[in-house]
């Protein structure tokens, strides 16, 4: 098991090995598809992208006296197209579920990134580890909005490693 | 006569939601708890932790056990000796209603295939409906998650592809959902009817109780074969490999024509949140 603070560094991601189990403190980012889009095109985003962690995510509402909701990681493979422009400013972390494409897989590795997953349908178990949750940009998208999330110790698996190891069997 | 009075059906519905939400039903637990011990990969085993360790952390804090709270299905039976003093359609819709706000539940409804507003209230509901005899009414709820249902597909097979032709589409059905799905998972399927019968019975396979086997014998051993055969396909928890893939397999089949064998494979998440109410 590694523990990583973020932002992270190049030397952390040349650490990671498929299979290993990470619990990461400290700041990161949700977005989805939508989010996405727009970062894409956004020239000045309200976070640094470098040795960012960016985690897929659409927590449901918060209860009186919880950080947030439930927040589980959403399938991946949605942003596999959306990923490589943000890779390419400093985005280092990506979290979420299941497997994804290969020309991601390429574009990860060219660009010294990783990608892990989280339990999916852990939500409660997950929202345990967020701290504090902030909205940060685009509001109007409710909860697809980029939110700044301060976590402790939050678990996952690294899924896709920079020598080209994938954790998903191969049926 | 009997009367029913449709906000009796709307409280139903509200509580329902939440509690479906918020507590996995006990022999669920049970399954995954029993795939734990009998999981030889170490990562798998810690995934089914944590899906157990989930369940706990949602009943103790009344709390959604996934962020994705799903669309709501409701399989509606009415006798036909009940009178209703208003719309059991939007009665319902009422319950959803009330129920995602006030459960803390996410709303994931859209209203349009390509505007993609949110109805921002989760309604409406997925409704079907049958008429029964006698003087009650069933209501088999449920909320479903939008990622195992977008790996479900209808296929239509020839008569003559047979059990094996269904068994090759099940297993490639999920290899190719591999984690995507959120496995453990439970497989619905259903066979017969036509297009559109063949997705509703399977669906409502889903919603039978986990220990209850098919009765008839050839399903029966379908069932049973298919369960085995998709736990050798080594995709696992959440896809990473393992003995865990899915938890149960269920079919229900229906009469069909001379021509045709449809197949509805329906997948569910290990978050499987259903409960059946009678009035
Ligand atoms: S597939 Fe099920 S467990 Fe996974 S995120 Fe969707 S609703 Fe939750």
């Amino acid at each position: 098991m590694i523990k990583l603070n973020t932002p992270v560094s190049e030397k952390d991601i040349e650490m990671l090995r498929v299979g290993e189990k990470v619990l990461f403190t400290g700041t990161i980012y949700t977005a989805r598809d939508q989010a996405h889009l727009r970062l894409i095109e956004e020239k000045n985003p309200a976070f640094d992208l470098k040795g960012s962690v960016i985690y897929y995510v659409g927590p449901s509402p918060k209860k009186d006296g919880f950080a947030i909701g439930a927040s589980g990681p959403t399938s991946s493979y949605r942003m596999d197209k959306l990923s490589p422009p943000l890779m390419e400013r400093g985005l280092k972390v990506m979290i979420g579920k299941g497997d994804r494409s290969e020309e991601f897989r390429k574009e990860m590795i060219k660009n010294k990134a990783v990608y892990l997953i989280a339990t999916g349908g852990a939500g409660a178990l997950l929202s345990s580890k967020i701290k504090k949750c902030d909205l940060l940009m685009y509001e109007d998208l409710g909860a697809e909005a980029v939110y700044k999330l301060e976590v402790d110790e939050f678990p996952c698996f690294v899924a896709y490693d920079i020598y080209g190891n994938s954790i998903f069997s191969k049926s | 006569m009997r009367n029913i009075d449709v906000a009796e059906v709307t409280k139903i519905v509200r509580d329902s939601v939440i509690k479906i939400n918020h507590h996995l039903g006990n022999s669920l637990v049970s399954l995954i708890k029993k795939a734990k011990e009998n999981e030889r990969k170490e990562i798998s085993k810690s995934i089914l932790d944590d899906i157990l360790n989930n369940q706990e952390i949602a009943k103790e804090g009344n709390i959604p056990l996934c962020q994705d709270t799903g669309m709501v299905v409701v399989y509606l039976e009415i006798g036909r000796e009940i009178s209703l003093n208003g719309s059991i359609y939007d009665a319902i819709n009422e319950g959803v209603r009330q129920g995602y706000s006030e459960g803390y539940l996410r709303k994931s409804v859209v209203d349009h295939p390509f505007d993609r507003k949110n109805t921002k209230d989760n309604t409406p509901a997925v409704i079907h409906t049958t008429i029964t005899e006698g003087s009650k009414i069933k209501l088999k709820i449920a909320s479903k998650g939008g990622g195992s249902e977008n790996m479900s597909k209808v296929t239509m097979l020839t008569p003559t592809e047979g059990i094996e032709g269904v068994k090759k589409l099940v297993l490639d059905t999920i290899k190719y959902a591999g984690g995507k799905p959120c496995p453990p998972i439970i497989v619905g399927i259903g066979i017969g009817g036509n297009l559109e019968k063949s997705a509703i019975i399977a669906k409502e396979s889903l919603l039978r109780d986990l220990n209850d086997e098919a009765s008839d014998p050839i399903i029966n051993k379908l069932e049973k074969d298919l369960y085995n055969e998709i736990n050798m396909l080594d995709i696992g928890p959440m896809g990473v490999g393992g003995d865990t893939t899915c938890l149960a397999v269920k079919i229900n089949y229906y009469p069909m024509h001379i021509a045709a064998l449809p197949v509805a494979i329906n997948i569910q998440c290990h978050s499987a949140r259903h409960t059946e109410v009678i009035i």
